[in-house]
């Protein structure tokens, strides 16, 4: 691997940039694999990259039906935090951004991270009292969380809405100073290059279509390009899951749903911190180029159209314009929307499934993104091992029979 | 998206809201009791779903309007309703191959 740093910059100045080699190889299919990874968004990525750096299995496909980070990867609003209520959550979420804390540094790619904090209103007194039990429960987890007074807020983000008779008027927040966003794009494409120079193979434009499996184990996939022997495969693929568990005979407890954000033209900077409103179901960030990046809520029913309709986007714009007024006149420039995995304890799904050989990383709906590498070192560890890791041990499809939900949404009552 | 209601006709999406699949039957019947269908059987009724890529039916609520349930015919990738049918009713005919 071509290793980049400030002097690699300025040697392919001299000779134009143009001796840069290519990030990664887009090489043929192998008859056979060690183990294959289904979908190449940031965690399927971070999978190989794990397995190959953590456990020494190298001979390993990441097999894309599109383009790597070209789904839920590319399309999210890029908040990365920990601030989660219950135990299990929290030691994986924190665990995640200590991994994306080394990120750069561990793959050699500047992933952009920006620990300006992520700052959570609460709009009034009841929101308040629970949020002052969550900030010592996260403590308890070793989560850093602490309450910011409406002065604070305004000197932390101007042009925010705290008049006392606002609709939704703001008595204060809970910060994560360590939260924050990073490039989303530059994540997925930092574990591609450094799981391809360990030896990995990102094979992208070939869809998985059926698994090959004989007496409940896995023998291989396949897929657009043929068959591909391995005798592990997992998948990642999001809110396409249950379409592969159709394919391998197993059922979900997974609804796909669209969730959308769009951005603004670019403003000259205003506020560094991303902004969460529980309330409204709305967040805002700036981002580097300047673009307010804006999201909000599931759209209203399931779908697998990545689109989103005008109606939620109505309501998240309403919100925003509740908290910054001032954002009235500023044109919205992109919306888009990804499909996102939703189950009912808003946890994920990392480990066996009932066909063995196949593992599955799936159900982190709206707010994946910040684990992308703790899903993936979680899923590496399970793939490898045949058995979870402690991390996610709690995180097994068998709760949805034995009752032990983590259930963050209604805890924490927070997404992304 | 329109939606048709059989009783107040058509109205915006926002009055409405998705009650999950339309074919999911509840375990326990005359014939078994709560206490004989094992939790596995419990997770699979409550949680487990199809979520299917393409058409399916659906129930759906006019919880803003009159309140009634009802199915509909709907894919999921394309949000076109193909068709809309009463509670206690069954799909029409030939449902699944309206793509085709
Ligand atoms: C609008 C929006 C905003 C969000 N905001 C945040 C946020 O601020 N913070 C946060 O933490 N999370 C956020 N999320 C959630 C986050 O984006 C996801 O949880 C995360 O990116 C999922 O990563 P993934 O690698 O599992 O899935 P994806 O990136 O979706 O990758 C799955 C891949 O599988 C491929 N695939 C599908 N079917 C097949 C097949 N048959 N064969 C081969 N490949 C296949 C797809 O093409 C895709 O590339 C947001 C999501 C959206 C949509
Ligand atoms: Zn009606």
């Amino acid at each position: 691997m071509q290793r980049y740093s400030v002097m690699s910059l300025a040697r392919n100045a001299l000779s134009h940039h143009e001796g840069w080699q290519q990030a990664w190889r887009s090489p043929d299919p192998k008859p056979e694999y060690d183990a294959i990874i289904v979908g190449g968004g940031g965690h399927g990525l971070a999978t190989a990259y794990y397995l190959a750096k953590e456990h020494g299995i190298t001979n390993v496909a990441v097999v894309e039906a599109g383009w790597i980070g070209g789904g839920n990867t590319g399309r999210n609003t890029t908040v990365v935090r920990s601030n989660y209520l219950f135990p299990e959550s929290a030691a994986f979420y924190d665990f995640s951004l200590k991994l994306f804390e080394n990120m750069s540094r561990d793959l050699n790619f500047n992933i952009m991270l920006r620990q300006a904090g992520m700052l959570m209103l609460m709009h009034s007194r009841h929101d308040a009292e629970v949020m002052r039990r969550n900030i010592n429960a996260m403590h308890m987890n070793g989560v850093d969380a602490e309450w910011i007074d409406t002065d604070e807020i305004i000197g932390m983000a101007p042009g925010i809405n705290c008049n006392p008779d606002a609709r939704h008027p703001i008595v204060g927040g809970i910060l994560q100073k360590r939260g924050g966003v990073a490039r989303h794009d530059g994540v997925a494409w930092a574990y591609a290059r450094a799981a391809d120079a360990l030896g990995v193979d990102i094979i992208q434009q070939c869809a998985v279509t059926g698994f090959d499996i004989k007496d409940g184990r896995v023998q291989g996939v396949q897929t657009s390009r043929g068959n591909i022997k391995a005798k592990k495969v997992a998948i990642a693929v999001a809110g396409h899951s249950s379409v592969l568990a159709d394919m391998a005979g197993f059922r979900l407890p997974v609804t796909s749903m669209a969730l959308q954000a769009c951005v603004t033209e670019p403003l000259k900077p205003v506020f560094d911190v991303v902004i969460m409103s529980a309330a409204t179901g709305v967040y805002i960030s700036q981002s580097d180029k300047g673009e307010m990046v804006i999201g909000g809520g599931l759209d209203l029913y399931p779908s697998y159209a990545q689109r989103g309709n005008i109606g939620t986007l109505e309501q998240i714009v309403a919100g925003i314009l509740d908290l910054f007024p001032g954002l009235s006149r500023v044109k919205l420039m992109r919306q888009w929307a990804g499909i996102v995995d939703i189950v009912h304890d808003s946890t994920p799904i990392l480990g066996h499934t009932p066909v063995d050989g196949i593992y599955i990383n799936c159900g982190f709906g709206t707010g994946g993104f910040k684990a992308t590498s703790g899903g993936g070192w979680t899923l590496a560890y399970t793939v490898a091992n045949d058995r979870p890791h402690k991390m996610n041990e709690a995180f097994t499809l068998k709760r949805f029979e034995t009752g032990a939900f983590i259930d963050e949404m209604g805890a924490a009552g927070i997404s992304h | 998206m329109k939606i048709t209601c059989p009783w107040c006709g058509e109205r915006g999406e926002e009055e409405f809201i998705h009650g999950g699949p339309s074919n999911v039957e509840r375990p326990a019947d005359e014939k078994n009791s709560d206490d004989e269908i094992s939790d596995a059987q419990w997770a699979e009724y409550l949680f487990m779903r199809e979520n299917i890529k393409g058409v399916s039916c659906e129930r759906w609520g006019h919880i803003h309007g009159c309140g009634q349930w009802f199915n509909m015919v709907r894919d999921s990738v394309s949000h076109q309703i193909h068709f809309i049918y009463k509670m206690g009713e069954q799909p029409p005919e030939g449902w699944e191959d309206v793509n085709e």
